[in-house]
C-alpha cells in the first residue's frame, strides 16, 4: 500500500507532568487521534465518540467543585470536568476546575459564557492569530502561557494549565483581547467590579514576568487595532452584533474607544498590582534591605561573610537579638503576646519542624482572634487581615516562613475574606477559631493518621528502614508499625550540626525498636542493606521536587543508585504550586558558627580565630531540593501517589481549603 | 538490597532450620514456594495447591496448550466457586440469586473479560435486588462485589473492575433528589452503560493504536492478550503490512496460541523462545504487551517476562506499548517485584525436578513506568503518569 508511514500525523498523547509547552498544538481531542486520512477505513461512528468511557464517573467530589461548575457552565452539562468527549466550541471556554479563566469567570458567570457563545468561530480565529502575534513579540510570555490560549482543545488547555501558575493574570489579557471588539468593554468593567469583590487567589509573579506581561499587552493592543480593521472585515460572524462600530468605525470613534480602554486598563493594572504580592525580598538589594530594617521589630545584625551565591537570602548573627527583643516587649503594643511568644520561640529554635511551627502559629492566631475587637470605623475583614499580615511579617523576621506556613496563612486570610457580612463580630470570631481548629485537625492531625495507615502497608517483616534526621510523621509510622508487631530494623542517618536524629533514636530505642545510628558520611555503606527509605519533607512542589531538610537529597540519591525505593511522607497541605529546580533560589541560611564550633570538643578549634577573615565564608544551608526522579512514591492524605501526580492534587484540592 | 548481602544468606540458613514465628512466605516471597510441596515434586511437578485462582481462570480462558495440570486446574475451577456459592448466596425474598452464578454464566463467554463478566453480574444484582432503600441496595451491592472479589483475590482486573463499578454506579448526583424507584432505574441504566462501555473498550483500544502501527514494522508481542490480539487483528484487517514476533510465553505457552491465531489471519509470525528477546530486539520496532493490571504509578503488572522485555527494549530505545482497558486500573502501588500479592503458577520443566531445588512459581511481574512508553486505553493514549491522574479523579 502506498500509505507507508502515512500516519506521520503524530498521534496525540495525553501527558501529565513536565514537557515542553511549545510542543505542536494538540489536536481537538485525543479520542480523535485516529486520523481520518489514514489508510484504514474511516470510523466516523467510532464508539469513542458516542459513549462515555467506564472511568468517566462524574465525580461529585466536593460540593465546591459542583458549585463552580454549575455556576460557570452555560449548558446543563452535569460535570464538565469529567467529560472526555470532543467538546464543542461554545462551552470550551469554561471546562473543568483547571480552567485558567475560572478565577474571573467563576465570579461572573452570565457574562463570560454568552460572549464566548456569541462570538463563536470568529473569536477563535481572532484568538489564534492574536496568539501568534504575541508569541513572536515576547517569546517568554507566549511559551509559558501558550497552553492557555489554545482554546481549540480542552485537553491541551488542561495540560497547559498544569504549568502555569498565574491563572488570573493569563485570564485578563484574554478578556482584553476579545475586547478588540468594542462591545466587550462593559464586560471588562463588570469583571473588574466583580473581581474586586471576590478576591482571586494571590499569585506570585516576578518583576520580569510582569514586565513581559505588560509588553505583551501593549503588543496585543497594537494587534487589536489592526485586527479591528482586518478581522472585522474578514469574519462576518462576530460583526453581527456591532456592525456599525466594527465595519466602518470612523477613526475618532475608535480612538475614543481606545483611550477609554486605556483608562480601564490602567485601573485593571492597579487591581492586578494589588492582587500580586510583592516578590520575595531579595536581601542583596541594599536599598530595600535598608527600608525593611527601619520597619523591622526584630533587630537582627547581619553576618558579614556571606557566600556569593546565597546573598539573596537573609543571614543573621544568631543569639544576639533575644535580650534586645525582650527589653522591647513593652514598647511593642501592637504585637499580641501570643504572637510574640511564638516568634521568640521560632527565633530561639525551640519550635522546629513544619507541623509544629504551623500549629504554633495557628494557635497564636487563634489567641489573637479571641482577643480581637474591631476598632471603630473599621471593618473586621480588612482590619484583621492587616493585623495578621503584620504578625506574619514579624514571624518572617524571626525565621523565614516555610511553604506550608504560607499555605496556612493563605487559608486563614481567605477565611477572613469570605466571612459573611451579616456575621456579628463575636460570630465571626467564633467561626474563625473553629476554622483554625478544623484546619489543625483535618489537615495535620487526621492527615498524619491517614499517612501512617498507608505507609504501614509498605513495611514488611524483615525490612530494614532508613530515615534521615527526625520527621514526626516517619516517627509515628515506625512506632505504629512496631505496635502492629512487624519485625523490622531502623537505620537512622543523621548529620551535623543539628543532630536531630539523636532525639529520634532515643525515643525509638525507648520504645524497643532495634535501631542503627549513623552519620550521613556512611550512607553509601549502609544503603546496601536497606529495603525502604522513609523521609519526611517540608514541602512538595508541583514538579515533584521535594523540599526538605538539607541532606535529604543526598540520601535519596544514594538510595536511588542502590535501587532502594524512596517514600516521602508529606501532608497535602504542604503541597505547593510553585516549581523549584535547585535549592539556591529558595532556601534558608542557618547559623554559620554552628559549622565551625563543635560543642564539647575543645580540641577541634581550628576555625576559632578565622571566622572574621574576609576570605573564608561559611555556608550553613537548611534545606535542599530532591529531584522527583529519586522519589518512588509520595504518601499523602489522599493516598499513595507518584511524584508526577502532585500537580493533580494541587489542582484538584488546592482550593479545597478555601471551602472547608 | 539486603537479601543480596552475605548476612542475609546466613540469616536465611538459620531461618530455614528454625521455624518462623510469623508467616513470611506471603510477605517475603523469597521464602516461597513452601517446602511441603517439594516431596511430591518428583512424581508430579505441579501440585495443585500451588495454583492461584488467577492462573486457573487464565488457563480456562486462553485454552492453554495441554498439560496434565490443565485437568487439575479445571477441576479446581469447578471446585472453587462451588464452595463459595454456598456461602454467598444472597437469598432475596425466597428467590435465591447468586452473584457468583451470574458471574460464572457470564464468564463462560470466551470473549468476555473476567472484569466485564463481574460488571455484568453486579448489574444483575441491582436488577434483582428487592431492597427498598438506597442504603440497603448499596449494602447488598457491596456484599456482592466483596463475594466476587473474594472468589479470586489474585486477579487485579476483577478487583479493580468491581471497585470501579461501585464508584461509577453509586456516585451519581441524581440519587439525592429522586425517589427510590427512579433512582434504581437510573442505577440500572448506568450499570448497563458501564457494562456496554467495558465491552467496547477493546474495540476502542484497537482503533486508537492503529496510528502507531506503520507499514513494514516489526512488533514483538509477549504472551497472549486479547486486547493485543484485537489490535493486531484490526491492523491486519486494515491491510497494514507488519510482522509479529511472538515469544513462546512459558510456562503456559500462550505465545503459541497467539502465533496460531495470527497465522490464521495471514500475518507473518515468527516464534521465539522467551530467552531470545534480547537477540531479536534490534529487528524489533515496537513491543506490544497487554496487562493484568495497571497500577497507580503507571506501571503494569503482567505475565512473567514482561519486565525483562521492557528492560531490554528500554536499553535499546524501542518503544514499549501497553494495551489495557481502563477497568484494569487498580489502586495498587507496588514498590518492587516482591511488593505484590503473589500469583503462583505451575511450571512444567519436562523432567523431574529434584526435591532440593526450589522453583520460582510467580506468574506475574511488575514493570515500572519508566520502562513503558505509552498506554493504550479506552480513555485514550496515555503516558504512564496520567494513570495516577485518572485514578485520583476516580477514587478521591
Amino acid at each position: 500500500m502506498d500509505a507507508r508511514r502515512a500516519t506521520t500525523t503524530v498521534p496525540r498523547v495525553r501527558q501529565v507532568g513536565f514537557f515542553t509547552p511549545n510542543a505542536p498544538p494538540a489536536q481537538p481531542s485525543r479520542t480523535h487521534s485516529f486520523p481520518l486520512d489514514s489508510s484504514s477505513p474511516p470510523l466516523s461512528n467510532s464508539p469513542v465518540n458516542n459513549s462515555l468511557s467506564p472511568v468517566m464517573i462524574p465525580p461529585s467530589r466536593h460540593l465546591s467543585d459542583n458549585l463552580v461548575h454549575r455556576a460557570t457552565s452555560p449548558l446543563p452539562v452535569p460535570e464538565p470536568s469529567a467529560f472526555r468527549r470532543p467538546i464543542r466550541s461554545h462551552y470550551v471556554a469554561v471546562v473543568g476546575s483547571y480552567n485558567p479563566t475560572e478565577s474571573l469567570l467563576g465570579s461572573s458567570p452570565p457574562l463570560a459564557s454568552p460572549s464566548s457563545r456569541v462570538i463563536g468561530d470568529g473569536e477563535f480565529s481572532e484568538e489564534s492569530s492574536a496568539g501568534w502575534f504575541r508569541r513572536s513579540n515576547s517569546a517568554k510570555f507566549a511559551s509559558s502561557f501558550s497552553g492557555a490560549f489554545d482554546l481549540t482543545s480542552v485537553k491541551s488547555s488542561e495540560t497547559g494549565g498544569f504549568h502555569q501558575v498565574k491563572k488570573p493574570v493569563v485570564a485578563q489579557p484574554k478578556e482584553e483581547k476579545s475586547g478588540a471588539a468594542a462591545f466587550v468593554e462593559p464586560q471588562i468593567n463588570k469583571v473588574l467590579s466583580s473581581s474586586s469583590s471576590t478576591k482571586p487567589l494571590k499569585e506570585k509573579t516576578t518583576k520580569a514576568e510582569r514586565r513581559a506581561l505588560q509588553e505583551a499587552q501593549r503588543a496585543a493592543k497594537a494587534a487589536a487595532k489592526d485586527m479591528t480593521v482586518s478581522v472585522g472585515v474578514s469574519t462576518s460572524k462576530p460583526v453581527k452584533h456591532q456592525p456599525a462600530q466594527r465595519k466602518d468605525a470612523p477613526p475618532p470613534a475608535s480612538s475614543i474607544a481606545v483611550s477609554d480602554r486605556k483608562g480601564v486598563e490602567r485601573s485593571m493594572e492597579k487591581e492586578r498590582r494589588k492582587d500580586i504580592p510583592a516578590p520575595r525580598m531579595q536581601f542583596d538589594d541594599k536599598s530595600r534591605v535598608e527600608k525593611a530594617k527601619k520597619r523591622a521589630v526584630v533587630n537582627q545584625s547581619e553576618a558579614r561573610n556571606r557566600v556569593e551565591l546565597f546573598r539573596h537570602l537573609p543571614q543573621y548573627e544568631h543569639g544576639t537579638q533575644l535580650p534586645d527583643l525582650e527589653s522591647k516587649f513593652f514598647q511593642l503594643d501592637p504585637m499580641h503576646p501570643a504572637v510574640y511568644k511564638v516568634g521568640l520561640q521560632y527565633l530561639a529554635g525551640d519550635i522546629s519542624g513544619g507541623n509544629a511551627r504551623c500549629i504554633a502559629m495557628l494557635q497564636a492566631f487563634q489567641e489573637v482572634i479571641k482577643d480581637y475587637s474591631t476598632p471603630p470605623e473599621k471593618s473586621l475583614t480588612r482590619d484583621l487581615t492587616a493585623k495578621i499580615s503584620s504578625f506574619v511579617s514579624f514571624f518572617t523576621e524571626c525565621r523565614p516562613l516555610s511553604m506550608s506556613m504560607g499555605n496556612t496563612i493563605r487559608f486563614l486570610k481567605s477565611r477572613i475574606a469570605k466571612l459573611p457580612l451579616t456575621f456579628s463580630e463575636s460570630e465571626a470570631k467564633a467561626s474563625l477559631c473553629a476554622d483554625i481548629d478544623r484546619f489543625i485537625n483535618e489537615k495535620i492531625v487526621l492527615a498524619d493518621n491517614v499517612i501512617i495507615r498507608h505507609a504501614v502497608t509498605k513495611i514488611m517483616d524483615g525490612d530494614v528502614l532508613l530515615t534521615y534526621g527526625s520527621s514526626c510523621v516517619v516517627e509515628m509510622i515506625l512506632l505504629y508499625a512496631h505496635e502492629l508487631g512487624k519485625q523490622f530494623r531502623v537505620v537512622i542517618v543523621d548529620s551535623r550540626p543539628k543532630l536531630k536524629g539523636q532525639a529520634l533514636l532515643r525515643r525509638l530505642v525507648g520504645k524497643g525498636l532495634s535501631c542503627t545510628y549513623t552519620h550521613i558520611n556512611a550512607v553509601s555503606y549502609i544503603m546496601h542493606e536497606v529495603t525502604r527509605v522513609f523521609l519526611g519533607s517540608s514541602s512538595v512542589l508541583s514538579n515533584g521536587t521535594v523540599y526538605s531538610r538539607v541532606g535529604t537529597a543526598c540520601v535519596a540519591m544514594v538510595a536511588h543508585a542502590f535501587h532502594v525505593p524512596v517514600l516521602i511522607c508529606c501532608e497535602a497541605y504542604k503541597f505547593h504550586e510553585r516549581v523549584l529546580l535547585d535549592s539556591i533560589c529558595s532556601n534558608e541560611l542557618g547559623d554559620p558558627d554552628a559549622l565551625s564550633k563543635v560543642p564539647g570538643r575543645m580540641d577541634i578549634n581550628y576555625l576559632d580565630d578565622l571566622t572574621n577573615k574576609d576570605n573564608m565564608q561559611l555556608l550553613n544551608l537548611m534545606y535542599d531540593a530532591t529531584p522527583s526522579e529519586y522519589v518512588s512514591m509520595i504518601i499523602t492524605d489522599y493516598g499513595m501517589i507518584p511524584p508526577t501526580s502532585v500537580p493533580v492534587i494541587v489542582r484538584e484540592y488546592g482550593r479545597e481549603y478555601l471551602w472547608i | 538490597m539486603w537479601w543480596r548481602s552475605p548476612s542475609f544468606i546466613l540469616d536465611k540458613q538459620q531461618s530455614d532450620t528454625v521455624p518462623h514465628q510469623r508467616n513470611p512466605p506471603d510477605t517475603l516471597p523469597l521464602h516461597s514456594p513452601p517446602p511441603f510441596s517439594m516431596a511430591d515434586t518428583l512424581q508430579n511437578p505441579n501440585p495443585e495447591n500451588n495454583i492461584s485462582a488467577y492462573y486457573q481462570t487464565r488457563a480456562a480462558h486462553h485454552a492453554v496448550v495441554t498439560g496434565d495440570w490443565l485437568a487439575q486446574a479445571q477441576a479446581a475451577i469447578g471446585r472453587d466457586p462451588d464452595d463459595s456459592t454456598d456461602t454467598t448466596v444472597a437469598t432475596v425474598a425466597g428467590k435465591p440469586f447468586s452473584v457468583i452464578d451470574e458471574f460464572n454464566s457470564w464468564r463462560k463467554q470466551p470473549e468476555l473479560a473476567e472484569a466485564v463478566a463481574a460488571i455484568r453480574a453486579l448489574a444483575a444484582v441491582i436488577r434483582n435486588c428487592q431492597a427498598t432503600t438506597m442504603m440497603e441496595l448499596e449494602i447488598e451491592l457491596k456484599k456482592a462485589s466483596d463475594s466476587l472479589k473474594s472468589g479470586d483475590t489474585t486477579s487485579i482486573s476483577l478487583t479493580a473492575g468491581c471497585d470501579l463499578f461501585m464508584r461509577y454506579v453509586t456516585r451519581t448526583s441524581a440519587l439525592e433528589y429522586e425517589d427510590f424507584d427512579s433512582a434504581k432505574s437510573r442505577l440500572i441504566e448506568r450499570a448497563e452503560k458501564f457494562g456496554e462501555i467495558s465491552c467496547k473498550a477493546r474495540r476502542i483500544i484497537a482503533m486508537l493504536s492503529q496510528d502507531f502501527i506503520f507499514d513494514g514494522c516489526t512488533i514483538l508481542v509477549h504472551g497472549f492478550s486479547r486486547v493485543v490480539f484485537e489490535v493486531l487483528k484490526t491492523a491486519a484487517q486494515s491491510k497494514k503490512l507488519f510482522r509479529v514476533f511472538c515469544t513462546e510465553g512459558r510456562p503456559d505457552r500462550s505465545g503459541l496460541r497467539l502465533s496460531n491465531e495470527l497465522a490464521k489471519l495471514d500475518v507473518p509470525v515468527k516464534l521465539l523462545i522467551d530467552s531470545a528477546v534480547a537477540y531479536t530486539m534490534d529487528e524489533v520496532d515496537m513491543v506490544f504487551v497487554g496487562a493484568d493490571g495497571v497500577v497507580e504509578s503507571g506501571g503494569i503488572i503482567n505475565m512473567m517476562g514482561t519486565f525483562q522485555i521492557a528492560l531490554v527494549a528500554h536499553s535499546m530505545n524501542k518503544p514499549v506499548y501497553v494495551a489495557a482497558e481502563s477497568y484494569k486500573f487498580a489502586r495498587l502501588y507496588p514498590l518492587d517485584q516482591k511488593d505484590m500479592v503473589p500469583a503462583l503458577c505451575p511450571i512444567d520443566f519436562g523432567v523431574p525436578i529434584p526435591s532440593k531445588v526450589e522453583v520460582e512459581t510467580s506468574a506475574r511481574d511488575y514493570t515500572p513506568p519508566q520502562y513503558l512508553t505509552l498506554l493504550f486505553t479506552d480513555l485514550g493514549v496515555l503516558t504512564p503518569s496520567v494513570v495516577s491522574d485518572e485514578l485520583i479523579q476516580l477514587y478521591l
